[in-house]
């Protein structure tokens, strides 16, 4: 661990709403110790704005521990940063070296539009799996957990998938601003289940349907979004994904889904 | 103030299923005609809003992140308990209900804590039914681990994600009403104040955190599930944006406040490394179930390479004075044993506040492979914060404030003191006494969410005439918009010199110091002292930038740490009256000889229910007795 502390240069975009025009802002950021998160280097940096009369950096962020997903920014052009398999709020200065200078912009999307400085609306996930990421069974008293064995190897890669925060980085990383590893990440997650098998292809025509509808990108496997993915979420599932897509194509009756309320 | 619990009569087992019965109950025709509030979108929110609008009910659900998948129950790790005896180990219903109620050193009500256990097994399905992937075994059952406080192995777990999974599979329910227009979802929408027209509680005053703007809803009846308060603390394991804000505002509007100082300090935390630290991040409970805890026997060993430290030099201090529970001991006595050794003078690392974690037993004895499919998303999550490998060198924890046991008083029903008010999850007083058993928070939220909730709502709904709605131009709750109003200008007016989050620090310290993990009656007379004149000096003194009409997360952070202000104060105020030490409170004149908490069961076997007199008066302190018919009052022993 190396306790010599670091002075840094930040280009941080800076943009009061969705309508106004943002613009690349330069801030010293001295005596930062390696041991701190990049958050805590930003709150230092936002305490000594306040402290000079400027308005501090507007910047996502909630638990702080690469789990719930709020944090979003690309740093030096990678959405969290330059540490693999890392959310931002868990990248720590030890990453980076005296002098360096820093590029901090919010995630880049037509269908995340900014809403201040580094913050940007992804309520177009929320809409997604409201569209079709989800096992109907309203809360009750369905059968014992147990009397639906699922092979452990089945378990684990829905597991897998499941892992994903919904932070966006894919989509930020995507040139095309593809949201597809997102989308086929909850496809995976439950299509790998037996309890998910019955809206299998409902779910996966619904929510590309939606997903279109938000104006994503499509997919042309460059790769970057399983690079960006702090919790390693592989491409293998866009593949899933497609293939539930095109067999949904062929057999999909229009219906709707859910069962209705009650 | 009336305080009843309205529990049902008869024996412990079928008082839940009798009070179903006699539960009145909505006609489905009419069900969409009443609205109901939910503040919050974790475990029981989000469980909450999904299960009363599958009934039928319209549903409003308000959280102040931009997604209500992102609510801090997200970040549990260990695992859920569940009576499902699944190992056939001797679990049951009743085990798991002794087991929470000696685990919270007798200081919660016995019929709800059954209820819990009752439906535990319940929840486990409803999760599987929804897709939440648990460990499963090769022969395609459920796993389950041990967690702290039982000796059973009772806990369902998704990995170290199981609070993530048990959320997604929550939010996925919700996002299918929303999609359904039965759930109308409010991100990025703080609640600032509670609307009570005659004494009920009839909507909520938000904040729309991006346009600023100050709007009010009203229902016919109101949730609050925001979870707890440990953000009093300024350094915890909440998330940065959880806060104490909607339970308090509830609390000035009439809704008593039951045992506000029992906080769980949770014994394994990656130690603080400097003043820049924003909050504490939590290395599961589950982690106990392998790791051995020790610290040096010498204080001279004690800034040595562990590695270096030979085995009879180390002292394995829980598995020395908690022989029968060793690693496995509560939070509440493994934080206060953890430190102990600290003040001694044995801890390590730079600061000397630190214990460590040793999986070197658990390599040997299971391979390294194990190890990592078991934690390796933990000692991941270790090796970034701290840049230690912990398959080579022990973790090192230290304890920190973690979850909050008090909180808005509720009868069984889970209704506060403002009839038409409830409150469900962690932001309750309910079930976990005075300390609470690992993966029991999961199991709270989701059974009031999916469980309690849809039936008690609907039974207070069903004495309600539909349609009942206050008009928005009604003087009550035009008084509270300008009131909400009034309070933003004013921040924003003071143009003072210190930031908000300066004010929370210095809160933070004061707290942890007088009211922490250890607690006496000069400390918390001192700390009675310092919290009003902090208030004093933030009203004069705070500077918040920019304007309300925009996202302004110091606006924000200024009126959270206003409440927390306030909140602290009748913190301390419950701890200096509370003269006995129990589950995580402990006051230093009241303990054995050999330093373990000492209950006084003839003056304190009750809730210490506050209520709120105004500006400037002392708050009334009630209380609700406990009885204890089933598990008999004795001392909490692990040794």
């Amino acid at each position: 661990m190396s306790h010599k502390s670091m002075n840094l240069t930040l280009h941080v975009w800076r943009q009061k709403n969705a309508k106004c025009d943002g613009k690349f802002v330069e801030y010293k950021a001295d005596g930062v110790s390696p041991d701190m998160s990049f958050l805590e280097m930003l709150d230092v940096v936002n305490e000594g704005l306040i402290g000079k009369g400027e308005e501090p950096i507007e910047f996502d962020h909630d638990c702080r521990e690469g789990i719930c997903g709020t944090c979003s920014m690309v740093i030096n052009g990678r959405p969290h940063g330059p540490k693999e398999r890392t959310t931002t709020c868990q990248l720590h200065m030890r990453s980076f070296k005296d002098g360096d200078s820093i590029t901090l912009e919010p995630w880049r999307a037509e269908a995340f539009p900014v809403v201040r400085d580094l913050v940007v609306d992804r309520t177009a996930f929320d809409r997604i799996i409201a569209a079709g990421g989800f096992i109907t069974a309203p809360a009750g008293t369905p059968q014992d957990a147990n009397a639906l064995p699922i092979p452990k190897e089945n378990a684990d890669l829905s597991m897998d998938a499941a892992a994903c925060i919904g932070c966006g980085a894919c989509v930020a990383a995507c040139p095309n601003a593809s949201a597809m590893l997102f989308v086929s990440a909850k496809i995976s997650h439950l299509g790998l289940l037996p309890q998910g098998q019955p809206e299998r292809y409902l779910r996966v025509r619904d929510m590309v349907a939606q997903m279109d509808a938000e104006e994503f990108g499509t997919c042309t496997n460059h790769g970057e979004c399983e690079a960006a993915c702090p919790k390693g979420i592989k491409m293998e599932n866009i593949a899933r994904m497609n293939r539930d897509f095109i067999k949904a194509s062929l057999t999909c009756r229009p219906t709707t889904t859910g069962g209705g309320a009650g | 103030m009336e305080l009843n619990s309205r529990i049902p009569d008869g024996p412990i087992e079928k008082k839940w299923e009798r009070h179903k019965f006699e539960s009145k109950l909505v006609n489905p025709a009419n069900k969409r005609k009443y609205r109901v509030i939910m503040v919050g979108s974790g475990l029981a929110g989000g469980a909450g809003a999904a299960s009363l609008a599958e009934l039928g009910y319209n549903v409003d659900c308000f959280c102040y992140q931009d997604s209500p998948r992102r609510a801090h129950s997200i970040a549990a790790q260990g695992g859920i308990n569940a009576a499902k005896n699944y190992r056939n180990d001797g679990d049951s219903v009743y085990r798991l209900f002794y087991d929470t109620v000696k685990g919270g050193d007798f200081r919660a009500r016995e019929a709800n804590v059954y209820r819990l256990a009752e439906v535990s097994a319940d929840i486990i399905d409803q999760c599987v039914a929804n897709g939440v992937p648990f460990a499963r075994e090769y022969g395609g059952l459920l796993d389950n681990r041990s967690f702290g406080g039982a000796q059973v192995s009772r806990t369902f777990y998704a990995r170290g994600q199981t609070g993530q999974q048990l959320l997604i599979g929550a939010y996925q329910a919700l996002e299918r009403q929303v999609g359904l227009g039965t759930v109308k979802m409010h991100s990025r929408h703080e609640m600032l104040e509670l609307i009570v027209v005659d004494g009920v509680a009839k909507g909520i005053i938000t904040r729309d955190m991006v346009t600023g703007e100050i709007e009010s809803h009203l229902a016919d009846a109101v949730i609050i599930a925001t979870g707890g308060y440990g953000n009093v603390f300024y350094l915890s394991t909440n998330a940065m944006g959880c806060n104490g804000t909607a339970v308090w505002r509830a609390h000035k509007k009439g809704a008593a406040f039951g045992n506000p100082c029992f906080t769980q300090i949770h014994p394994t935390c990656i130690p603080v490394t400097g003043d820049h630290q924003s909050k504490l991040t939590l290395m599961s409970e589950s982690l106990r179930n392998d790791g051995r805890v020790w610290v040096p026997k010498k204080k001279e060993d004690c800034k040595k390479n562990p590695n270096d430290i030979k085995e009879e030099d180390r002292d394995y201090y829980l598995e020395r004075k908690y022989p029968s529970f060793g690693n496995l001991a509560p939070r509440d006595i493994s934080s206060r044993a953890a430190k102990q050794v600290c003040d001694e003078g044995r801890g390590v690392g730079e600061t000397g506040l630190g214990v460590y974690l040793d999986f070197s037993d658990a390599i040997r004895r299971l391979g390294k492979a194990k190890i990592e499919e078991k934690y390796g998303n933990l000692f991941e999550m270790y090796e970034r914060i701290t840049d230690e490998n912990p398959y080579e060198t022990p973790m090192r924890i230290y304890p920190a404030v973690h979850y909050t046991m008090g909180g808005l008083w509720v009868d069984y029903n889970l209704m506060s003191t403002i009839p038409g008010l409830f409150v469900a999850g962690e932001a309750n007083f309910s079930d976990h006494g005075a300390n609470r058993l690992g993966a029991s928070a999961l199991m709270q939220g989701l059974a009031d969410g999916y469980f309690v909730l849809p039936a008690t709502v609907s039974n207070y709904l069903a004495g309600l005439k539909p349609g009942m709605r206050p008009a928005a131009d009604h003087p009550a709750v035009k008084d509270t918009v300008s009131a909400v109003k009034a309070r933003m200008e004013k921040l924003l007016s003071i143009k003072g010199t210190k930031s908000p989050t300066h004010f929370h620090r210095e809160l933070g310290k004061i707290m942890w110091e007088y009211c922490g993990m250890a607690r006496n009656e000069a400390g918390l007379k001192k700390g009675l002292e310092l919290i009003p004149k902090l208030r004093e000096e933030f009203w004069k003194d705070v500077r918040v930038l920019g304007e309300n009409e925009s996202l302004n997360q110091s606006l924000e952070m200024a009126a959270r740490v206003a409440d927390y202000l306030e909140l602290a104060e009748l913190m301390c105020l419950d701890a200096l009256q509370r003269r006995e030490s129990c589950g995580g409170h402990f006051r230093e004149e009241f303990q054995t000889e050999d330093g373990e908490a000492l209950r006084d069961d003839e003056n304190f076997c009750h809730v210490a229910v506050w209520e709120y007199q105004g500006e400037g008066q002392v708050p009334v302190r009630h209380i609700e007795s406990l009885s204890f018919e089933n598990v008999h009052l004795a001392t909490r022993s692990y040794k």
